[in-house]
């Protein structure tokens, strides 16, 4: 894997602004994520989080201002980002193996079908399972596991691919919440262990505030980052959802956030 | 509907060269068996997807909105094979550039659907001619394929096999992980509206042995039966090519002995297996689960 040194960018975004047609999103956004961050991005609902990961996938233009992805201008079918899209749930009537949505990741894109190097995509198929540890439901259909066990074989096919990125939109939304500990601790060494570059659009900070290098703001029209001291403040946070937002701070130096439960019961868009 | 009037009592027993002897004897039956067997191989392979794209009802609508087309084509004079594909194919690829938000529409659907066989209604009866022609459309005529026929079958069919596994991985992709499928490059709305012309195609040529009111059960009914039974995508799609194959030569020979239609046949051995496979299937999930489970405990048991 042709991993980038770290602190070097990965993700530059100059004067970048989205919209959809003349529906402006946001814009004036310019910041910096290096390779093997992990970005939390947060914002109330509609504020474009995931209109951020259709710019990075290529999936829409900018605006205006500039993009760059991996020394790169974003397009669709980049083999260095893993993308794991937001969906409410996954048809519970679907009768086909979670072994065979992690195998798309492979080789879904190309036409066709499958001959040759079976045996090699298995090995790796088996290999993206393990790592996420879901072996022992993988032959199941899919449709018939839990949300958790359903995000980490999407997950699994996210990485098969081999990516440098990861871009991850609200893998915890629909889990309880020991799972959504569960999950964000597995991406965190999954990130470590391939120096993986992510990306993660939550609703609840608290779960991911251990691991968090860095938070990405998406809000009021614009777009901000910093190291979660800096901005998870009572101040910052109340600003950003226009709510009564409160950080707490615990003898040991923990934080935890309250007041964005409310925000996440509603989540859309 | 073509009566059968053949040998008093045609061979029928355990000398099986002598009873496939007995229904290839016939030029008829040599066409039917030709052309039912190209049209199950494409109405299974592509009836897989379409079961697992939610697409049913719409294939069922488009062999109505065919009917109009038929009929409307005999009526100016043309054969009603052209009318049928030109108006299969227009609406599949106005419902395939819908992509999935057709998913779920019954209504809209449901009166297209209603209305198609209005039309086709008004279209025979301007026609004036027996009412024979809109029966053979409705519920097939097998029995009656021209030499011709199976030729423009025969290319069809494999013209829709071979384009379904030519993009077998990216359909797959876009069926099951649209969004995902999407970023990775896969041209999601050109593939979703090139699926349904070729499905169009395939209920065009269905139509042919089961008719427009019958193409449930070739084109829904292997696959979700191949679907009861594994949950391997290549798998499915073989089965549910055999299953189709297997239903069209069943229904054809029953046909050939048992003086009632062909498509009656057809239909019940579908619906019958369906419901079998219903029973069956469960209980086999069961006891794979069972045996996967015992083998998790054996595992256990043998770890530190």
């Amino acid at each position: 894997m042709a991993s980038s040194a770290p602190n070097q960018p990965v993700i530059v975004a100059d004067d970048l602004a989205a919209a959809y047609g003349s529906r402006l999103i946001w814009q004036n956004a310019s910041f910096t994520v290096n390779a093997g961050e992990f970005v939390a991005v947060l914002g109330p609902n509609g504020s474009g989080k995931s209109t951020l990961l259709r710019l990075l996938l290529g999936l829409l233009s900018p605006a205006a201002g500039s993009l760059i992805v991996l020394g790169k201008r974003p397009h669709r079918g980049n083999a260095d980002v893993g993308y794991v899209p937001q969906r409410r749930s996954i048809d519970s009537d679907l009768r086909v193996r979670g072994r065979d949505f992690v195998h798309l990741g492979i080789d879904g894109n190309r036409w066709g079908i499958d001959v040759g190097k079976t045996t090699h995509n298995h090995q790796r198929i088996d290999q993206a399972i393990a790592s996420v540890d879901a072996l022992a439901y993988a032959d199941r259909p899919i449709g018939r596991l839990s949300g958790g066990e359903q995000q980490r074989l999407l997950l699994a096919q996210a990485l098969v691919g081999r990516p440098r990125m990861l871009l991850l939109d609200e893998p915890l939304a629909s889990l309880d919440l020991r799972n959504q500990i569960v999950i964000a601790e597995l991406v965190a060494d999954l990130a470590r262990a391939n120096r993986l570059t992510v990306l993660l659009i939550a609703h609840d900070i608290n779960p991911l505030l251990p691991i968090v290098d860095r938070v990405l703001y998406v809000a009021h029209g614009g777009v901000a980052i910093g190291k979660p001291a800096e901005v998870i403040t009572t101040e910052q946070l109340s600003r950003l959802y226009d709510a009564p937002i409160e950080v707490l701070h615990d003898s040991h130096g923990h934080m935890f956030v309250v007041g964005l439960e409310a925000e996440s019961a509603h989540h859309d868009a | 509907m073509h009566e059968l009037h053949l040998a008093v009592s045609p061979y029928f027993g355990w000398d099986l060269v002598r009873v496939v002897q007995e229904l290839l004897h016939y030029t008829f039956m040599q066409h039917a068996y030709e052309a039912g067997t190209i049209v199950a191989l494409s109405a299974g392979v592509i009836g897989y997807f379409v079961v697992l794209r939610g697409l049913s009802f719409a294939a069922h609508a488009l062999s109505h909105i065919g009917f109009a087309g038929a009929t409307g084509a005999v009526l100016i004079g043309a054969a009603p094979i052209v009318g049928l594909l030109a108006f299969t194919m227009s609406a599949g690829a106005v419902m395939g550039a819908l992509g999935q938000r057709i998913r779920g529409r019954d209504v809209p659907i449901g009166l297209v659907m209603a209305w198609s066989l209005g039309l086709g209604l008004l279209f025979t009866a301007l026609y004036k001619g027996s009412a024979g022609l809109a029966i053979g459309i409705l519920f097939g005529q097998i029995f009656g394929i021209t030499t011709q026929d199976v030729g423009v079958t025969l290319v069809a069919g494999l013209v829709t096999v071979l384009l379904v596994l030519a993009g077998y991985r990216p359909l797959l992709f876009a069926t099951l992980d649209e969004e995902v499928a999407e970023a990775k490059g896969v041209p999601v709305r050109a593939l979703s509206i090139a699926f349904m012309v070729v499905l169009a195609v395939a209920v065009s040529e269905a139509v042919q042995v089961v008719g427009v009111l019958l193409i449930f059960a070739l084109i829904v009914a292997p696959a979700a039966i191949a679907e009861r039974f594994t949950t391997r995508p290549s798998r499915g799609v073989l089965v549910s090519a055999v299953l189709a194959v297997l239903f069209t030569w069943a229904g054809l020979t029953v046909a050939y002995y048992v003086p009632y239609p062909v498509g009656f046949f057809i239909t019940t051995i579908a619906f019958w297996s369906y419901i079998l496979a219903r029973v069956v299937a469960p209980s086999l999930a069961l006891r794979g689960r069972g045996r996967e489970l015992r083998a998790r405990e054996e595992q256990l048991r043998h770890s530190p």
